[in-house]
């Protein structure tokens, strides 16, 4: 059994760490409401942007000719992977999760015989996944300098990106990333993002636009912008997420660090009643056999 | 019957501007000036740099934008752009920056002939703000 001593430092030191827990909580609350806003508020413009792609989609006269970016090389050989994680730890499980759902679709890849390259946003993911792809990141962007997500930098991201496409780098582009639902849950998502796929509703505009210029060069302008905007969407639902998760993750610790020191302080008094009911016996006994 | 539609302004950040009594906007699309009006034809088509002017029953206003696509359908117009200003916010030195900026770009040699037009464009517009 530890000395009193050792108790007593071991409650001091929970304490303190259920200090630091508890500020990281609250700064990551303040932090979620910021970041959950202006995520809030960036839907809008991914959506339209969306929508109005969708709606020139499906009046293109001709699919053959189309914008590459909107239909693809024709081929499917090599994928390109932007895993999006955070810069910072001690956020639970939100690195994690983005990782499980990239490997497990790398895995998939890598079985049927294509090529894989990886651009990794954040430094955590990074770091994990150095080890067992290492050789297949191509690149390592990093935004640790820039406190929110802005749109300047999705933008950067998707210049990248979209001047990998022009070389002929690959094929087809998937973004990984965490959308964030509520505080408690935040799930991963894979969204393919080049070629744009959206089969899900061609039916709803029969609706004939005019364009103005012609709808080639709306779309040959409209489809990287499109890009960025995605990949700011995702940072936005990013750092959203991060902040939750971190947040739910505090508050764990923050509760077992009170259930420890709880613990300790019953078995730091016990001990100590411990020694003083052994000193009485000593001093009884001892006057007992004067 | 009404001679109002609805306009909205989104660019990445936040929904810029909804109004629903707006009764004419000029926008300054790629190949000249548009005026929009109530029952316009569906339409598609994108900004290049200039002044979006909003007259609406509650004022008019206008705004100064770097790029953007519009679209009109059913009376609604959406707009979305990423470089969105007040004229009303903008002030001389902030101006002064932005033309600064442009015309740094403008100067530049390596540049793309449409992306040299573009960057004119700012430098132009931006000098007849006052």
């Amino acid at each position: 059994m530890a000395s009193l001593d050792d108790l007593k430092k071991r409650i001091a030191s929970v304490k303190s760490t259920q200090k630091i827990t508890k500020a990281m909580k609250m700064v990551a609350a303040a932090k979620l409401r910021r970041a959950q806003e202006s995520a809030e508020r960036g839907r809008p413009y991914s959506e339209k942007m969306n929508n109005i792609i969708l709606n020139l989609s499906n009046g293109i006269s001709d699919k053959e000719n189309a914008p590459k970016l909107l239909s693809g090389t024709g081929e499917n050989k090599v994928h390109l992977c932007v895993v999006m994680t955070s810069d910072r730890g001690l956020c639970g499980g939100f690195n994690s999760n983005i990782i499980k759902k990239a490997r497990s679709y790398f895995s998939k890849i890598l079985n049927e015989g294509k090529q894989l390259k990886i651009i990794t946003v954040g430094s955590k993911g990074n770091d994990q996944l150095k080890r067992v792809y290492g050789d297949k990141i191509i690149e390592n962007i990093s935004f640790k300098e820039s406190k929110n997500a802005n749109y300047f930098d999705a933008d950067k991201v998707g210049r990248i990106i979209i001047e990998k496409f022009e070389a002929g780098e690959f094929d087809i582009c998937t973004i990984f990333y965490n959308q964030f639902k509520n505080v408690i849950t935040q799930l991963p998502q894979a969204q393919q993002i080049i070629p744009l796929n959206n089969e899900e509703d061609h039916n709803n505009s029969d609706e004939s636009y005019e364009f103005e210029p012609d709808e080639d060069e709306i779309l040959s302008n409209l489809l990287p912008k499109n890009i960025s905007t995605q990949i700011f969407k995702a940072m936005l639902e990013n750092s959203a997420s991060e902040q939750g998760s971190r947040m739910s993750a505090m508050d764990n610790a923050t509760r077992n660090a009170g259930e420890m020191v709880d613990k300790l302080t019953i078995e730091y008094n016990r001990s100590r009643q411990a020694a003083i009911t052994k000193e009485l016996i000593e001093i009884i006994s001892g006057a007992e056999s004067l | 019957m009404s001679e109002e539609f609805k306009i909205e302004i989104v660019n990445p950040e936040k929904s810029f501007l909804v109004k629903e009594d707006v009764i004419e906007v000029v926008v300054p699309a790629f190949e000249g000036e548009m005026g929009i009006l109530k029952d316009h034809i569906s339409i598609i088509s994108f900004l290049k740099p200039g002044i979006i002017k909003v007259f609406s029953k509650s004022g008019d206003e206008s705004y100064y934008v770097e790029d953007g696509i519009i679209e009109f359908k059913n009376n609604n117009l959406s707009i979305l752009t990423s470089t969105i200003i007040s004229v009303a916010d903008l002030d001389k030195s902030k101006q002064g920056d932005l033309l600064k900026k442009a015309e740094a770009e403008a100067s530049k040699s390596e540049i793309s002939d449409q992306a040299k037009y573009l960057a004119d464009q700012k430098v132009e517009v931006l000098r007849s703000i006052n």
